[in-house]
């Protein structure tokens, strides 16, 4: 990790009328690198995922993508510079078949500079690059389901939907909000190698995330937040073993304890 | 001086005219389109309990509130609940009920300037060398308390407490075991009933006119928006804000700008600060 | 469940000659394309004989503000139903479209084949600027603003004393015949059919699709929203412009009753008992509302009651409005079936 990082989070504060979402939260993150980012409920994950992506104004902080200052600016503009992220609550276009979905940010400026996803510059058709998308996020191309309406899609196909949404920009970074969340077990098996994929393909991953078994698996990093502030970050298995962490999830020890016995 | 004394009759007029507005949309999340209408309707009704019937009129009164709020809970019984979260096909057919309301009585024969009802008490008295007529001292009074009143109606009483409830988080409410139907219908017969209250009160101050309707609409309003929609007392204060500020165009503008004011305050107040000046930081998401 | 009186559903089949239809296979035989093209034929015939058929130079003038009344529900149906943006100010757009060409038409002496266009273009760019700041605003408050642009600008003229004030402009041109009057607003209405109909299965239409279904995703897709509203606001607006510059013409006068309340209404009205999100809908709303309303002209405001309580009717009752329930009738046919 010699050269500078990719994006750098530099105590981002954010309030909601007097209540402390964030308070001076800094971290950074590399190129191709998966950072995982996990905290209990109401712990300001999303808030971060929020501000990073311009989605809420922040209290204060910077946010650096290869050191340009992107705090402040309008959501749309920090997604054309290739900082995409997804929806905890999925947001696919429900009237529209699921391939048409993707043509929406095929559509967008930045998709048309990179061809999309695998597009090398050009852009071809946006249905047919949908599909291609598509297909390499999980929807099988021949049977009918890209073609289905995206409101009769299962939860794991809306989830993949989200990052193919992603993908349509050629991101650079994406910030996935709880993928795995609501899905089945087989459902995350075949989910944990797609994430793998894309981080072979060179795109970094910011990963909040419940299910810390399999965010454990392809993390290379782990931050912990509680109560708005950062706990510790790590590797997997040293934030694992980390006390403070069992304690924040958990409660501590005595509570542990009376719970054990109930 | 004087601009105080009418700015503050003008702004107790507005309150009035908002507050049924208001405090249906406050706890239903309706836009009453129809509030204009219903205003103009409680002033013919008055008029002919008074006139065609010989009843007195106090009792003319009382009997036609009583009947423009059940007509306002009978219109959200039948009518206005099938498109009940839909907020387009609300406004609009609320709109186009007060329209048929509207119509209805200028077809009915009810136009031109003949029809006025008498005012309370007769005669005038001088404050600060101006002279202010007793109705309209009666307006300030009773516009005082009916927010009075409004207050200690929802903060002390089941009703009042189950309308605040629904206000703040429709699901909640109902999972307490408040019926959201039967509250909205309540809710809109008491806005109905505010409604008819500032028909008496304020049309004996002129005519009964049925192009009135429409322009108590867009004051009401404009009043409920500048106040932040959905807060009652936000609309009092909004009622203040823009009927001093009537006052003052007519004073050194003219007459002509009085409704130019109260549309001009809806444009900016929307653009500058949708939730409204005293509006929640909840609702601003669902707005902007 | 009572054995004897078994439950009984209505069940909803498509009919065979619709699947049959469906893509490249439409082009299989003349029966299939007779199927695809003539209720699309239909209406383009119907709307090129009417002013044929009409008896009168009266019902003639009609049929010219049925036009206009369906470019202007055409607009209100594309920016609720396709961009998600409903706009409860058509006279708005009438007004500006129509002192615009009287403007034009009065101190430049242009000709209505020009100011017909000019007013559109510029008229739509001035009423888009003029939206602009409330195009954040979503549902009701939209809805809520722009029901007080056209009282706004209407009061506005009327305490100014400006463009003619309550007496308005007159001693414009007319459309030289009357032939030429009804052709070209029917056309126009047509091109204008035919070209919404073309944009909202584009991809840009999708993308305005993509904003009332969710303009969250659109930013996070790196497009801007605001410009996307902007552009549809621009469409509508000009088509706004375009009716209240014939109406101007055709009416040979333009005045602040062109920001009255008929123009925002009635296109509403027409689009919901037309079928909402059809487009040729408001279209046969309009068809169907404008001659009642002047069949009860007689009969003084109560036509306003009349239109106002079919409005009510179909917005509780028949929400889907008949060109949905026309479609279904003829794509699908229905039985009762036992469960």
């Amino acid at each position: 990790m010699t050269q500078a990082p990719l994006l750098q989070v530099k105590e981002l504060s954010k309030t909601f009328g007097g209540i402390r979402a964030l308070e001076k939260v800094s971290f950074d993150v590399h190129e191709g690198e998966i950072l995982g980012i996990i905290g209990p409920n109401g712990s300001g994950k999303t808030t971060i995922v929020n501000g990073i992506t311009g989605f809420i104004r922040l209290t204060s902080g910077q946010v650096l993508f290869r050191g340009r200052d992107i705090a402040g600016k309008p959501a749309h503009k920090i997604a054309d510079m290739g900082v995409t992220r997804t929806f905890q609550i999925m947001r696919p276009y429900y009237s529209l078949p699921a391939y048409k979905n993707l043509v929406i940010p095929l559509f967008s400026p930045r998709a048309r500079r990179t061809g999309g996803w695998r597009g090398g510059g050009r852009l071809g058709d946006r249905h047919t690059v949908g599909i291609d998308i598509l297909e390499e996020i999980g929807f099988e191309r021949d049977s009918h389901v890209p073609y289905k309406a995206t409101a009769t899609l299962p939860t794991g196909y809306l989830k993949r939907l989200e990052l193919a949404r992603c993908l349509a920009l050629k991101p650079e970074i994406i910030i996935c909000d709880e993928v795995f969340s609501g899905l089945s077990m087989s459902e995350i098996a075949s989910m944990v190698p797609l994430i793998e994929r894309l981080q072979m393909d060179g795109i970094t991953l910011i990963m909040i995330e419940h299910r810390l078994r399999e965010l454990f698996k392809v993390a290379s990093r782990v931050m912990v937040l509680n109560f708005g502030r950062k706990l510790m970050e790590g590797p997997p298995a040293e934030v694992m073993a980390d006390a403070r962490v069992k304690e924040a999830y958990f409660g501590s020890r005595e509570v542990r304890e009376v719970m054990d016995h109930a | 001086m004087d601009i105080l004394v009418y700015g503050t009759i003008n702004s107790v007029s507005l309150a009035l005219y908002a507050l049924g507005f208001a405090l249906v949309y406050g706890t239903s999340r309706l836009p009453n389109f129809a509030h204009g209408a219903l205003f103009v309707l409680a002033g013919f009704i008055t008029w002919f309990f008074l006139n065609s019937l010989g009843l007195p009129y106090p009792v003319a009164i009382v009997l036609a509130m009583l009947v423009t709020a059940v007509i306002g809970a009978l219109i959200y019984q039948f009518i206005l609940v099938r498109v009940r979260g839909m907020e387009i096909s609300e406004i609009i057919a609320s709109y186009a009920l007060g329209l048929a309301i509207l119509e209805g009585l200028r077809w009915g024969g009810f136009k031109g300037m003949s029809y006025t009802l008498p005012v309370f008490i007769e005669g005038s008295f001088a404050v600060a060398g101006i002279s202010v007529d007793y109705q309209r001292l009666l307006v300030v009074l009773i516009g005082a308390a009916v927010v009075g009143m409004l207050w200690l109606f929802t903060h002390f009483t089941r009703i009042g407490l189950a309308l605040r409830g629904m206000a703040q988080d429709e699901r909640a409410a109902m999972m307490l075991g408040i019926d959201s139907d039967r509250m909205a219908v309540v809710a809109m017969g008491f806005g109905s009933g505010l409604a008819a209250l500032a028909a008496v009160l304020l049309l004996p101050l002129g005519n009964i006119v049925v192009e009135s309707g429409y322009n108590i609409l867009i004051l009401a309003i404009a009043v409920c928006i500048v106040g932040g929609l959905g807060s009652w007392m936000g609309a009092v204060l909004a009622a203040f804000l823009i009927g001093f500020a009537q006052i003052l165009t007519v004073v050194y503008l003219g007459s002509h700008y009085q409704m130019v004011v109260a549309l001009l305050a809806i444009i900016l107040t929307l653009i500058l600060k949708p939730s409204g000046l005293f509006g929640r930081q909840k609702e601003l998401e669902e707005r902007v | 469940m009572n054995q004897n009186t078994p439950q009984r559903r209505r069940e909803r089949i498509d009919r065979g000659i619709k699947v049959r239809c469906q893509g490249i296979y439409s082009l299989m035989s003349w029966r299939e394309m007779t199927y695809i093209t003539a209720p699309r034929a239909a209406l383009i015939a119907g709307l090129l004989a009417l002013p044929l058929v009409m008896p009168g130079m009266y019902w003639q003038r009609v049929i010219s503000i049925v036009c206009i009344y369906a470019l202007l529900a055409v607009g209100f149906d594309f920016l609720a139903h396709f961009v998600g943006l409903v706009s409860l100010g058509g006279a708005f757009f009438v007004g500006v479209g129509g002192y615009l060409a009287a403007i034009l038409n009065t101190a430049w002496a242009l000709p209505p084949i020009a100011t017909i266009p000019a007013a559109t273009v510029i008229g739509a760019t001035l009423c888009t600027l003029l939206l602009l700041p409330c195009l954040p605003l979503r549902g009701v408050y939209f809805a809520i603003v722009t029901l007080m642009y056209p009282l706004f600008l209407a009061r506005v003229i009327e305490a100014l004393d400006i463009l003619g004030g309550t007496d308005g402009i007159m001693g414009i041109d007319g459309f030289g015949g009357r032939w030429t009057e009804q052709y070209a607003v029917i056309g126009m209405l047509l091109i204008v059919l035919f070209a919404v109909r073309r944009l909202v299965n584009t991809d840009i239409g999708l993308v305005l699709r993509g904003v009332k279904d969710n303009d969250q995703a659109i930013r996070a897709s790196g497009m801007n929203v605001t410009r996307y509203k902007a552009l549809a606001v621009f469409i509508t607006a000009a088509m706004g412009c375009m009716s209240g510059a014939f109406l101007v013409h055709i009416y040979m006068w333009s005045g602040i009753s062109q920001f009255a309340l008929d123009f925002s209404i009635l296109p509403i009205a027409a689009t919901v008992i037309g079928g909402g999100g059809t487009l040729a809908g408001p279209v046969i709303g309009c068809l169907i509302l404008v001659p009642v309303s002047e069949l009860l002209r007689d009969f003084g405001t109560l036509r306003i009651v009349f239109y106002a309580l079919i409005l009510v009717a179909f917005i509780v009752f028949r929400s889907e409005g008949i060109m949905v329930y026309a479609q279904r009738k003829y794509h699908q046919f229905e039985r009762w079936t036992q469960v």
